[in-house]
Order: C-alpha cells, then structure tokens, then sequence
C-alpha cells in the first residue's frame, strides 16, 4: 500500500457510493462498495510504476476531492448551440452535463429497430439487468477503472441486436464546465453477431474548466459484429482526463480505435483490446496534438488470445512548447495465437527544443509463425520538405503549417464520418499559423 | 535574364562551384551537362533558393535583380521555377490542394484574383491531359507512392500550371523509360515560348534528341569548361566527358587571360 496525501482520503468518500445512482439496487451498491477498496487498497499510482514512469497523476491527488457533483450545472449556451447541431448532422445524439445525461438537448428517440440506447444512472436506479454483468466486471487494467467503477455517475448503454446495422453514428458528448468537477462517465457497448455501429465519444471543456474526467468503456464484439469508436478528447487547458477503453473481441469481429486528443493538460488513455477468437481485426490509431504543458499519454494493449488474428496501430504525434507525450504500445501473442499478424507505428514530430516524447513497443511473442513489426520515430520537419514547397511559393510559415497538417491528417483521412472529419480537420487547423489559408484551400 | 557571374558556394565548408558563368536570355534552351558531382545539381539548387549553400563569391541576376537575396519563395512568385531530381514526398496533401495553394500564391504575389475551385480544376484537368496524367492522381498526396515516372511528370505538371518565366529542369530525364522520356520532352516543348528561358540539367544526352537546345554547357568540378551549340551534346555522347575534361585542362590555361568564357554566342 502506498502512503496516499491526506486532501482526498477522508471518511466520507466511502460513503459517497449511497448519494450515487443505483444506491437503492444492491448489486450496484455493492459492486461500487467494492471497487472503492480496491481503489483505497492501491491508491493513486506513483511513477515507480512501469505503467506510470513517465505520467505523473499527482496533480489529482492534489484535489480538494474525488467525490462527483450529484447536482448537475445547466449547460453553457455554447455547449447547448453545438449540441443542437449535431443532430442536423444525421447522428443519434447523447449528451452528458458533467457527467449526467441531459435528455433535453439528446436525440434517441428515431433508433432503428434492434438498437437500444439509455442512461447507466437510469438502467441503474431501476435495477436493470442489461448492464448488471459489465457493470460488475472488473477491467481493472489501471487502478484509475476502479475508481471509476466506485463513483460512476452515468453514462451510456448501448445494446445492439444481432445482425443490426445501426444507420447513423451514435454520438456521445460529454461537456464539462466549472472548477472541481469530478465526472465519472461509463459507457458500455454490447454488439451483437454482426452487429455494426459507429460510435463517437467526445470530451468537451470550457476554457475555465478545473474537472477531473475518469472514463471507462467497455465494448463487446459478438462474432462478425463491427465497431468503430472513435474518442476526440478536447478538454479545457486546465482539465485532467484519466480514461480506458476496453474490447473484447469474438470470432471474426472487427474493431477500430481512433483516439484524437488536443485539449487537456493532462491525458491518459489507455485503450487494451483482447482478440478472444481466431480472424479478428483490430486497428488502433491516434493522434495527438500538443503544446504549451500538456502531458498526454496513450498505453495500448493488444493480446492475441487466439489464431489468426491482424493488429494495427498507428500512431502520430506533433509536439510543441513545453509538452510531453507518452506512447507505450504493448502487444501479446498468447501460446496458441499463431499466424498472428501486428503491426505498430509511432510517429513524432518534435515542433520545438522543450517538447518530449517518449515512445516504446512492447512485444511479447510466446506462439510460432507469427508476423509482428513496430517502428517509432522523432523528428522534426525536413528541410527539404519545407524547400520543396517554399520553391513552389508557399511562405515559410504556411509551408510550415502544411507539412504539420499533411502530418497530422494521414490519420484525420481515415476517419469514415465526413462530419467528424472536417471538424477534426478544423481543429487541427485552428492550432497551426496562418492554418486559415489552408482552410480556406479544402 | 539570368546572367551568372564567378559564383563561388560551398557546402559544409566544401567549395562545390569554382567560378560558374552563364548568360541566359528570354526564349533559349540551355542545357548544362556535366559528369556525376560535377555541381549541376548544387548550381539548380541554388539558384532556387536552398539554404544548404553558401554562396561565397559572385553574382545572380535575374531580370536585373539581385537573385541571391530573395527568399525562395520570392523566386517562385518572381518567376523561377526547379523541377526537382528527386521530388519530395509529402503525406497527407493532395496534389490538389498543393497545386492550388502554390497557384493562388504566385497569383497572390502579383495582386491577381485566387482562382476558385472550379476555374483550378478546370486548368489543372486540361493541363494534365498534356502531360498524361489521369485525374486520379489529383486525389493523391504530392509524389506519395507515385512511380519514378509519375514523379518526373508531377514536376511538368506543376512547371505547366504555375508557367514560370525561368524554368530550371534537373535531371528531369533520368530513369525514365523511352515512352515516358517523351512525354516528358513534349511537356518541356510545350513550354518553349519567346517569353520564357528553360535550362535542363542533365547527365545524358538522350533528353536533348528530344528538346534540342540552343546552348550546350558542359560543367565539371564546379566550371563550366566548355559551351557550344546542340553539337556539343552529340560529340560528349561520343567521346564520353572525359574528352572535355582533357580539352578542359588546355582550355583552362588560356582563359586565365580572358575576361569571359570563349564561345558564348552571344
């Protein structure tokens, strides 16, 4: 046990799991009851950690408390004006106000048949059995799921029946304001044998936001079933996100991770897919945008479980100011997983002489006739590059802000939903010099 | 328009130009041919702007102005285009949009309108139609997985679509196969205008069969040691550079006391 700062830990937090959604149903009680022991039992890790070397968290155990707001704040208007477009967009839109659903500014009601979607703290209240078994199931991969399973406060449900084609993609927005919000939200997926949907999660903070956000999703494959989740997480400057994604994969499925992250000042994900049955596919990419102090860090985990299975993961990351970025990218063949296919990429453009980056695979081989590569790089923008176009009669700056945006958007052009896309071209956009001339050019 | 007089650049503290002099003038073909590290490529780099030289004596004009104090990017509004040996890759821009931003830019410089959508990729259509290259590879990312072939041809393209007014070619015909090369050739003839001077930079003679220069200039280690007329290509083709270069050493020893390189014709 470590020795843990007395601001958080003081008797009442055990209680808090009363106050909380589903304090009347006793599985829930006592799923959360637990779960705040094991957290209590382990504490906030410490950078003698292996998975924590490079990510110091000590910044939330600094907080006046853990406890979340059971009183949710009325939306900022801005919050308010971008969720009401959404829905134009052709998207089945879920909304959460630090971290509880707000069904006014939601859209669920037009869902096709087979698709269920609803609020956890509802599902919970009622006692509903369709979260029960991945409510109770400990993906305890940092002690920070833990956590989230003590103190979770709401999120969503989405259950899929087999063979169900979800039309639109699911849209889960998560907006954050005020100073010491503690937002606990869960998802949890159940995707039926050839299930498939598109499902958007978004972290959005004001400017003045000082919230602590600890998200876990859990997502289910069944066998052929096809998910992609794609994370954009744009947190205030002041905000720390602590989140896990979770997949487990059957038969034949096929899974794809996207993970953007450009707001926070400190973010950790951590996204671990387990590849359960033979010819899964599983791709996970990411990018991330830094600067200033911003601390962002990405541990995936990919564990081929069974034969024949393909990975994926690449990764890109531009740094600037004083920021830090942390990419640690483990895959494990189990015995038996042969014919495993997995490949890793990371790579980094370091923008100034105070960015860091520290990048690592992590291969763990223990099957035969299994193909598996991985390369990192860091590196700056090249010369020639920046030549190249300045020969064409592109200004510095503007050949600069190209090359970071042909950078960065090799992984924003996989993105299959054109409204996501051109917003995440925006944003990049919005971060480069003069990235308002290339705007203007798309 | 462009008049060269005893440049002298370096790179890393290693002179690669000895002393490069050349005139070229509105509506000529120049080729400037030369062994392997001889300084071709350093002399086209240069001249467009690359900051990896330093240019430690001599003078660049270009339409009267000082050539050597402008940004590269100057250059190319001003006129002055490189088609590159080995052009660069970049991920994640379409050929469109490179192509369009370069245009506007050039367009920009000279207080002209940007071109909207539909007026470039009218242009850009017709121009690649020249060039055989298919609408496809608008869509592409600059010269990402594109062939050898389909680089050199990228370069036209982009020669085609911003119409400089000094066109500088390196290497623009090496590993193409002979089909290609003639595309190539037809690009480059194409330009060919009253208006406009073109230098190809080349190793072999075979370009030349195709787009017959005006002047033959033959570069080794960092001079030119001879120039001539269309000819000239034909007897190094013949007898290989080291016939300049043996030429060259006799040759050398009386321009000591010329005041300018024997025959430029002009």
């Amino acid at each position: 046990m470590h020795v843990q700062p007395q601001s958080w830990q003081n008797v009442a937090l055990a209680l808090v799991p009363y106050e909380l959604a589903g304090s009347g149903t006793p599985w829930v009680l006592a799923t959360r009851k637990a779960a705040f022991k094991r957290f209590e039992a382990h504490g906030f890790p410490t950078k003698r950690e292996e998975e924590w070397k490079y990510t110091d968290v000590s910044l939330i155990s600094k907080r006046g408390t853990l406890a979340p707001d059971n009183i949710p704040p009325e939306a900022s208007s801005e919050a308010k004006l971008f969720a009401w477009t959404l829905p134009s967009e052709g998207m089945h839109l879920m909304v959460f106000v630090n971290g509880h659903f707000d069904s006014g500014l939601s859209t669920i009601d037009d869902l096709p048949a087979g698709v269920q979607i609803g609020s956890l703290a509802d599902m919970l209240d009622e006692g509903a059995e369709l979260p029960k078994d991945l409510f109770k199931q400990q993906h305890e991969h940092t002690v920070f799921s833990a956590l989230n399973n003590a103190f979770v406060t709401d999120g969503a449900v989405l259950n899929i029946a087999p063979g169900t084609v979800v039309d639109k993609p699911i849209y889960i927005l998560f907006i954050a304001s005020g100073h010491g919000t503690a937002i606990y939200p869960r998802m949890i997926v159940m995707a039926g044998a050839g299930a498939h949907a598109t499902i958007i999660e978004h972290y959005m903070g004001t400017l003045d936001a000082h919230n602590f956000t600890n998200a876990t999703t859990q997502i289910n494959l069944g066998a052929g079933a096809t998910i992609e989740h794609c994370k954009l997480t744009q947190e205030g400057p002041a905000a720390v996100h602590i989140a896990g994604v979770h997949a487990q994969q059957a038969e034949g499925s096929h899974f794809t991770s996207k993970s953007f992250v450009f707001g926070g000042r400190l973010v950790r994900n951590d996204i671990t897919v387990s590849l359960n049955d033979p010819n899964c596919t599983c791709t996970l990419d990411g990018l991330y945008l830094l600067n200033d102090k911003q601390h962002v860090d990405h541990h995936t985990r990919i564990d081929h479980m069974a034969a024949s299975c393909t990975s994926s993961e690449y990764y890109r990351g531009v740094l600037d100011g004083e920021s830090r970025g942390v990419f640690n990218g483990k895959v494990i063949v189990h015995p038996g997983a042969n014919k495993t296919d997995a490949n890793q990429t990371n790579h980094n453009l370091l923008l100034s002489r105070q960015a860091e980056i520290d990048t690592k695979p992590q291969l763990e081989i223990f099957a035969d006739d299994v193909k598996c590569t991985h390369g990192a790089t860091v590196g700056q923008l090249s010369d020639e590059s920046l030549f190249y176009l300045r020969s064409r009669g592109l200004d510095e700056v503007v050949a600069r802000s190209m090359l970071i945006y042909g950078f960065a958007n090799d992984i924003i052009r996989g993105v299959d939903v054109p409204y996501l896309r051109t917003r995440l071209e925006h944003l990049l956009l919005d971060r480069l010099p003069q990235g308002e001339m290339v705007k203007e050019l798309l | 328009m462009l008049s060269i007089k005893n440049l002298h650049a370096s790179i890393d503290g290693k002179e690669i130009l000895r002393g490069i002099d050349l005139e070229v003038k509105a509506g000529e073909v120049h080729a400037i041919m030369g062994p392997n590290a001889s300084g071709k490529t350093t002399l086209a780099q240069l001249l467009a702007g690359r900051a990896i030289y330093t240019v430690t004596a001599g003078i660049v004009q270009y339409l009267g102005r000082d050539l050597l104090s402008m940004t590269p990017e100057q250059r190319a509004c001003e006129g002055v285009f490189l088609a590159f040996q080995y052009p660069v890759e970049i991920p994640g821009i379409s050929n469109a949009l490179f192509l369009k931003t370069a245009l506007n830019a050039v367009r920009k410089y000279h207080l002209l309108p940007e071109l909207d959508a539909m007026d470039f990729l009218s242009l850009v259509r017709e121009r690649m139609k020249r060039v055989g290259m298919d609408d496809a590879m608008l869509l592409r990312a600059v010269n990402e997985g594109f062939s050898g072939g389909e680089k050199k041809r990228n370069e036209i393209l982009q020669l085609s679509v911003l119409q400089p007014r000094l066109a500088i070619l390196d290497e623009t015909d090496s590993g193409l196969d002979i089909d290609a090369l003639k595309l190539i050739a037809d690009g480059i003839n194409d330009m060919r205008d009253p208006a406009r001077a073109i230098i190809l930079v080349t190793h072999y003679q075979r370009l030349l069969d195709y787009v017959v220069p005006d002047f033959v200039h033959v570069l080794s280690q960092g001079r030119i040691v001879k120039s001539g007329g269309a000819d000239l290509a034909k007897n190094l083709e013949r007898h290989g550079y080291s016939w300049v270069d043996t030429d060259a050493i006799a040759s050398l020893a009386t321009q000591a006391n010329q005041a300018t390189q024997a025959p430029q014709a002009h």
